[in-house]
């Protein structure tokens, strides 16, 4: 039999989803005392290059409470032609199309390899994408211009039907025509004054008037072009005409003071975006992209004034419960998100500043309608560049890596209840029988909205065993999950995508050596850290630590091998051993830690950590590190100071940052300019090799991460020395010996000190 | 010199042969003109003498600032004020003076002097701030002067010292104007700047009603085509080339259309404000700009406007909204400056300022009259206040169809100092070239914007009240938003003590204004009446043409807050009471029953009864509302000659070989003659059914009286009958206010109608007495006063 391992893999690659046990104990109190919840991690657009979709509809369970859709676990009768639902058991009828089924004819969904399967379905007729780029024009003339020539560049990347709108902002919102000829028109609105979406489509002119029907006279079909046309037009139509539009974009013309930040008036402007969207095209695939390059400074969702001298709040400030308009800014945000959200459209924040920009604030813009979220310095980086060209990449079927207005449905079996997800979505409130009682995340539903989503866009979903201790599941029995998500796909297609999982039930008391060693800790560390996270956002920075730590120490009570009070003889599996670190590193990450970051920061950290996939997670929470020297091949080594060496060259992915860190006396061959010598190509091989490993990633990451190229001794090292264990410290140099690695400048603890703790209380009688 | 003028039998009257009369009268309205012409006509005035009556303001002659202001800046009701309150109650004379402070003056009389006292400023009295001025008396070998207002001894500036010469005048007195001239400039200093800042110059913005009625009758395009022309003639100072007023574009319906013509733009931009309940300006840069600097963009968008809105079927329109905006604009390019506002109906749309139509015969002749004269909502007043804060002057050009509420839509143009015209049933073929030449000079205009006036009075008396297109936020300090040469205030004046017989009644009145470069300027117009105790001496130096000014601007004021009734009845009583006086106090002994009227005041009676027959005190359900509140707006602003015109209209006989003013009445006129009246607002060419046909065809190049048609504009025919006529119109155009538009009204046709109520002197068409019936009215009560 396969190991764990592959099973787990082979899991991975065909549905995107991987649990945190793959044996399921079997009753609510075993699971509770398994410390780290039933929860998998999802995600429902995973690229398959060998799915092809089905051009037809899903066949349904006729039980209006279940209404799963027919897949490889239900049981056949293919001569009745029935079918029994393995969520509900009710017994179904096939659809007169499948009259020819028998075993040898099967349709795809049947079959086992299609767990996996994906519906192309009609529904209605197909509404082209939005973009409406919304663009602060406070900006330095540098950082316009580079904005500018990105907006103008990524018409060309657009599908030429898709619509695309413009709104500008600085003092005042502006919201361009696209459809004149000779003079360009635009809106304008006070940047101070929120409006309401009926407000701001009266005043864009969006409401037809009222034309009183005609006694005896049909209305007549529609032959005007529709009205919203003025502000969104086909981009094949309007692409020269946008462009010198964008191309005569003016920095905001209203005089700033000295000692005065601009007037940004992102509030409204969002808000805007947001009501010409929901006026006229209503739960249809949008992205609004909202580009702003400084904090918002007037009107509701200002963040800070515009006084220089006041600077932005940190994190020192809103725990002072300094943070003036933090609680109304947020708020306002929130309320924009909630009706985008449920609207089905998303927002994108691509903020460029040497300073904050307010993410904290406008996070949940981002947040709840799964739109992206970019911090940079300025829009004329790479960093910027690259990233939102990304926006724009295509699958290897010429495809947009992006699909709108996702709704997911979860299924369970009726001895499993949902208790939640996190992740880029809101919830739907639909309530079903398998809705548990106790959430985690965001639940109380069994669908979840996800305007905006990727093939990487992954959700978790917890879960909670129900199956009573006294009512045993049969020997060989299996718990079955399925995820039904309906998206509109970026051909504008409606499809339908449905992933049925099953996974054995075992005992927990009788078989715990099973569910042992098929415990998931990678993806185990990420439904945990997840989990943290999203409580880290409500509640106190040291209680969720404690939560944490609780967590482990509890974990390693439950699992760990040991004698009661003796540390040394503690020992953990290996389906355990890597999980302490992977929480060791979770603590010191900015995920949880907000020191040395501002909130934007924190926000932006924490988005992203909240919708990657599993791999690129375990990387935020524990970045890796590769090593190169003259003695072979590069080598992933432990991320720990001692691997810090002079003649080695370190390149570590945190996800966010790539560093690439030449030790010191790397740094001295190349600034004696050895690699240029004939005679030392080795020396410039070995100088080339991370820079080419770095560009690899830099290629496919999204967003862009930061590259820093830095040697030892200089400021940038720093990005390497925060994230490494610090084994060696200057409290520990000489106790460790002479030569190898090098000392970090830190009180924190290291794994080490970490790990005998952990023991220490794992094996303690007392607790 | 008295002239015991006509002598009427009262209780004869009716039975009199009405020849008789006509023989009496005739000498009056245009005998005294022509009289005034004739001993001063084409001669030179000198302003040497305190208390001279000038010429009247119907003769042409050459004005010499000697030392009082020129009449075209100042005339008075009487030059010859009361020494005493209790005398002034007696004649019942108004003191009042119609000050023009921007008055044009012909090429061949000299413009105003610049005085420039550097960094000081101007010489001030310490204790009245009069400024320095010829009625400053020099003493103590010209180390001190005394002020000639409040007599306060102040020292004189080092800087401005002179000696005096043997009569005790200042050795330089003809080398500066502020001691010679009755009327002169001073640069202002930075203190009398807002803010202390030297101002910007000031902005024109040009707000265009694009809605349905203004798009299909061509005015739009008519407006955008003529402005691409008259933008070259802004105004400039005289030394200047080009002009430095910015121009800046808005156009609007129920929305707001601004637009960005920087010059470097390809082509403009359009920024549509469609929050009109908050209004506010969407662009700072590049929407008032120099037109010289942007023509090719201004010219572009004025091509595309009528393009732009062709199709548009919107025919709600905000008002309020555009005012505010225009306002907002200039505030915030930190500037003065004037709106010209083209709109052609009712604000109905949902805004501030929304008007409903509440024109209620009903009310006409009733105590409520007054509403209709008065703002349907106080949103207009406040939004005045606002613009006179920030100097932004409203021209409002209204082309109405139907009711359009004028007393409401007028009211900031009128406390702005604007002008306010309007054009109704307008029709791009006939009434178009009136409104441009309307449009032309209005742009060209002479103006002093972001002003303040303030009209100090020797002791002894002091203005009381003030008329005209002002505002008052206080007392004494006359407030417009901007003032052009052809606006007039009328300041009342009264007693608060004695006059001294020998130092007279000083008037100084002193303008602070941004000129037409954004310089901070001040004029200062000086004036030296004289004072008497003898009743005679007043009644001598009466200036008729000044009292109505005066009676009609108080009479219309009057409208707002007073029924129409009580109006009329204190104009009659009060001339009665006049001219009683006189008869008492000044004229020979002679019969009861006889008239008689002081020489200055011959052609009071028909100048009272003009106005008591002007639309705005005739409560009549026929007239328009609009038309009545318009009219009573003209007249607050009008000058002394202005007033003149439009209560008396000329009469030409243009049948005559040399035509003479004749008496507005119709037994002047004669089938066989061709008439031509002028009242300042209308023009009209009246033909007799048997006037000859080579004066037809010399006018009309058509062969028949049947053959005229009243639509077609007057034909350009080379022949001395057309050119004659055509002088003569040229002339009486020229420096009026307004363009007249030329009605043809045939005789015996419906056109007569309207002529006929400018026949001031025969019983009026919506009542009113005949000239005759209104003198014997007033000989009843001066008897009645008399017994």
């Amino acid at each position: 039999m396969a190991t764990y391992l592959e099973f787990i893999q082979q899991n991975e690659e065909r549905d995107g989803v991987r649990f945190s046990w793959n044996v399921w104990p079997s009753s609510r109190l075993e699971a509770t005392r398994m410390v780290v919840p039933l929860a998998c991690l999802l995600t429902p657009l995973k690229e398959r290059l060998d799915l092809p979709p089905v051009q037809y509809e899903p066949v349904l369970c006729s039980r209006q409470t279940c209404k799963a859709v027919l897949n490889p676990l239900c049981q056949v009768d293919y001569r009745a032609k029935l079918w029994a639902c393995n969520f509900c058991f009710q017994r179904n009828q096939f659809p007169p199309a499948y009259a020819g089924i028998s075993e040898i004819n099967q349709p795809a969904e049947l079959m086992p390899q299609f767990s996996t399967i994906e519906y192309i379905v009609q529904r209605g007729s197909p509404t082209p994408l939005i973009f409406l780029y919304v663009v602060d024009t406070c900006l330095e003339e540098e950082d316009l211009q580079a904005l500018k020539e990105s907006l103008q560049m990524s018409l060309s990347l657009l599908p030429p039907e898709a619509l695309v709108g413009l709104i500008t902002f600085g003092r005042m919102v502006q919201v361009h025509e696209l459809s004149c000829e000779g003079i360009s028109k635009s809106y304008v609105f006070r940047g101070t004054k929120d409006l309401t979406a009926k407000q701001i489509q009266d005043m864009l002119g969006l409401t037809r008037p009222v034309v009183p029907v005609q006694q005896g006279r049909p209305l007549q079909p529609q032959e005007q072009p529709p009205i919203s046309s003025r502000f969104l037009q086909p981009v094949h139509k309007i692409d020269m005409n946008l462009t010198d539009l964008l191309g005569e974009l003016q920095r905001d013309p209203w005089p700033v003071t000295q000692g005065k930040r601009p007037l940004r008036s992102t509030g409204v402007a969002l808000s805007i975006a947001v009501g010409l969207l929901e006026g006229t095209f209503p739960n249809t695939g949008a992205r609004i992209m909202l580009f702003t390059g400084g904090p918002p400074t007037q009107g509701p969702g200002m963040v800070v004034g515009d006084e220089l001298k006041t600077p932005i709040r940190s994190w020192h400030d809103i725990e002072k419960d300094n943070a003036r308009f933090m609680k109304k800014a947020t708020k306002h945000y929130e309320t924009l998100a909630n009706r985008t959200a449920a609207n089905g459209h998303c927002i994108d924040i691509y903020a460029c500043a040497l300073d904050q920009t307010g993410l904290l604030e406008m996070k949940c813009c981002a947040n709840l309608t799964g739109g992206h979220m970019m911090m940079g310095d300025s829009f004329n980086t790479s960093l910027f560049k690259q990233t939102f060209q990304r926006v724009f990449s295509k699958d290897f079927n010429g495809e947009f890596r992006m699909a709108f207005g996702a709704t997911l449905e979860v299924k369970t079996s009726r001895e499993l209840k949902i208790s939640g997800a996190i992740g880029p979505c809101i919830s739907l409130n639909a309530k079903g029988p398998c809705v548990s009682e106790n959430e985690l995340g965001i639940g109380g539903t069994c669908q979840w909205k996800i305007c905006s989503l990727d093939p990487s866009s992954t959700l978790a979903i917890y879960f909670e065993v129900v199956n009573q201790h006294n009512a045993p599941i049969p020997q060989g029995g299996r718990g079955a999950v399925q995820f039904v998500t309906q998206y509109q796909h970026s051909s504008t297609q409606r499809r339908i995508r449905v992933t049925t999982i099953a996974r054995n039930w075992a005992d927990a008391q009788s078989q715990l050596q099973h569910i042992e060693a098929a415990f998931d800790q990678e993806v185990a560390a990420v439904l945990m850290a997840r989990l943290g996270v999203y409580r880290a956002e409500s509640e106190e920075g040291p209680d969720v630590l404690r939560w944490l730590d609780r967590q482990l120490i509890r974990l390693c009570q439950k699992f760990g091998q040991y004698n009661k009070d003796d540390p040394n003889s503690f020992r953990l599996s290996d389906s355990f051993s890597l999980y302490p670190q992977f929480m060791f590193h979770l603590r010191r990450s900015p995920f949880l830690q907000v020191f040395n970051n501002s909130p934007d920061e924190s926000s932006f950290y924490r988005h992203h950590f909240s919708r990657q996939d599993l791999t690129q997670s375990l990387i935020m929470i524990q970045p890796i590190l590769y090593s190169y020297s003259f003695s072979g091949p590069p080598e992933p080594v432990l991320l720990d100071s001692s691997s810090i060496l002079a003649d080695r060259i370190l390149l570590m992915d945190t996800f966010f940052q790539i560093v690439i860190y030449h030790g010191e006396t790397i740094a001295q061959w190349q600034k004696a300019g050895y690699q240029d010598m004939p005679e030392y190509e080795n020396f410039k091989h070995l100088l080339q090799a991370p820079l080419d490993d770095a560009q690899e990633i830099l290629q496919t990451r999204f967003p862009m991460p930061r590259y820093i190229n830095t040697e030892h001794g200089s400021s940038q090292a720093r990005f390497l020395l925060s994230k490494v264990n610090p084994s060696q410290t200057h409290n520990n140099l000489y106790a460790w010996g002479q030569e190898s690695g090098s000392p970090i400048l830190t009180d924190d603890v290291s794994l080490q000190v970490f790990m005998d703790h952990l023991k220490k209380l794992a094996v303690s009688s007392a607790s | 010199k008295m002239v015991l003028a006509p002598v009427i039998f009262p209780n004869e009257i009716h039975s009199l042969p009405y020849s008789m009369f006509f023989s009496l009268l005739l000498i009056l309205q245009i005998q005294v003109i022509e009289n005034d012409k004739a001993s001063r006509g084409g001669q030179i005035y000198a302003t040497n003498i305190r208390g001279q009556v000038p010429p009247l303001v119907t003769t042409d002659c050459v004005i010499q600032d000697q030392g009082n202001a020129s009449p075209r800046y100042i005339r008075c009701t009487a030059y010859c004020f009361p020494s005493s309150s209790d005398m002034a109650k007696q004649a019942q004379i108004p003191l009042a003076a119609i000050i023009k402070p921007f008055a044009a003056v012909p090429p061949n009389e000299t413009p105003l002097y610049v005085v420039n006292h550097g960094e000081t400023g101007p010489i001030r009295c310490n204790r009245c701030k009069a400024y320095m001025c010829p009625f400053m008396q020099f003493i103590e070998g010209g180390r001190k002067y005394q002020c000639g207002f409040c007599n306060c001894i102040n020292d004189v500036p080092p800087f401005f010292f002179q000696h005096l010469d043997h009569i005790g005048r200042r050795t330089d007195h003809y080398e500066r104007p502020e001691l010679s001239l009755g009327s002169y400039e001073y640069v202002a200093t930075l203190d009398y700047c807002r803010n202390n800042k030297p101002p910007n110059s000031p902005a024109y913005i040009f707000m265009i009603d694009v809605s349905y009625s203004n798009i299909k009758s061509g005015l739009v395009k008519l407006i955008c085509n003529e402005l691409k022309t008259v933008l070259d003639n802004l105004p400039r100072e005289e030394q200047e080339e080009t002009s430095a007023i910015r121009v800046g574009f808005v156009t609007y319906n129920k929305v707001l259309h601004f637009f960005n013509v920087k010059s470097n733009l390809a082509q403009p931009q359009m920024m549509v404000v469609s929050d009109v309940g908050e209004v506010f300006v969407p662009l700072l840069d590049g929407f008032l700009v120099n037109f010289q600097e942007s023509r090719s963009v201004v010219n572009n968008l004025l091509d595309q406007i009528p393009e732009m809105f062709a199709d548009t079927n919107e025919s709600e329109t905000v008002f309020a909204p555009v005012i505010q905006a225009g306002m907002e604009a200039l505030k915030a390019a930190e500037c003065a400056g004037k709106l010209f506002i083209f709109h052609s109906s009712l604000p109905t749309a949902e805004a501030p300022g929304k008007l409903k139509n509440r024109d209620d015969k009903k009310l006409i002749n009733t105590d409520k009259e007054k509403i209709l004269f008065q703002p349907q909502t106080n949103i207009y007043e406040s939004l005045a206040r606002d613009c006179v804060a920030n100097g932004c002057c409203v021209n409002l050009f209204l082309f109405p169809n139907q009711y359009v509420d004028v007393a409401s839509m007028g009211l900031v143009t009128m406390y702005t100092g604007g002008t306010l015209y309007k054009y109704n049933n307008f029709q791009v073929h006939s009434d178009g070239p009136q409104f441009l030449s309307d449009l032309r000079k209005e742009i060209g205009k002479k103006t002093g914007f972001d002003a303040i006036m303030r009209v100090r009075t020797s002791t002894g008396f002091r203005a009381t009240d003030f008329f005209g297109a002002i505002y008052m936020n206080n007392t004494t300090d006359v407030e417009m938003a901007a003032v052009d040469c052809d606006k007039a205030i009328t300041v009342e004046f009264k007693h608060d003590d004695k006059l001294n017989e020998d130092s007279g009644a000083l008037i100084q009145c002193a303008v602070l204004y941004t000129s037409i470069s954004g310089q901070r300027r001040l004029r200062i117009h000086n004036i030296g009446l004289n004072c008497s105790s003898q009743l005679a001496d007043l009644y001598k130096s009466c200036e008729t043409d000044a009292l109505i000014n005066f009676f009609a601007k108080s009479a219309f004021k009057a409208i707002l807050s007073q029924p129409l009734k009580t109006i009329r009845e204190i104009l009659v009583s009060q001339t009665a009471r006049m001219l009683a006086c006189y008869r008492k106090n000044c004229a020979s002994p002679s019969a009861v029953s006889q008239l008689i009227l002081p020489d200055a005041m011959k052609v009071l009676p028909v100048y009272i009864n003009c106005l008591l027959k002007s639309c705005v005190l005739v409560g009549r359900p026929e007239i328009p509302t609009d038309e009545r509140a318009y009219h009573r707006q003209l007249v607050m602003s009008m000058d002394v000659a202005d007033t003149q015109l439009f209560f008396y209209p000329q009469l030409l006989p243009i049948s005559d070989a040399f035509p003479t003013a004749v008496r507005c009445s119709e037994e002047r006129l004669s089938e066989g003659g061709v008439f031509f009246l002028a009242n300042g607002l209308n023009m009209f060419l009246w033909l007799g059914v048997s006037t000859p046909p080579e004066l037809i065809q010399g006018i009309f190049n058509v062969p028949s009286f049947a053959h005229i048609s009243t639509e077609t504009l007057l034909p350009e025919v080379d022949n001395p009958y057309s050119k004659k006529l055509r002088s003569i119109m040229d002339y009486i155009q020229s420096n009026r206010p307004y363009s007249m538009k030329l009605l043809i009204a045939k005789q015996r046709e419906q056109a007569e109608m309207l002529f006929r109520q400018y026949l001031v002197e025969d019983k009026g068409l919506y009542g009113g007495a005949s000239y005759v019936d209104f003198l014997c009215c007033v000989h009843k009560e001066i008897c009645q006063l008399l017994s």
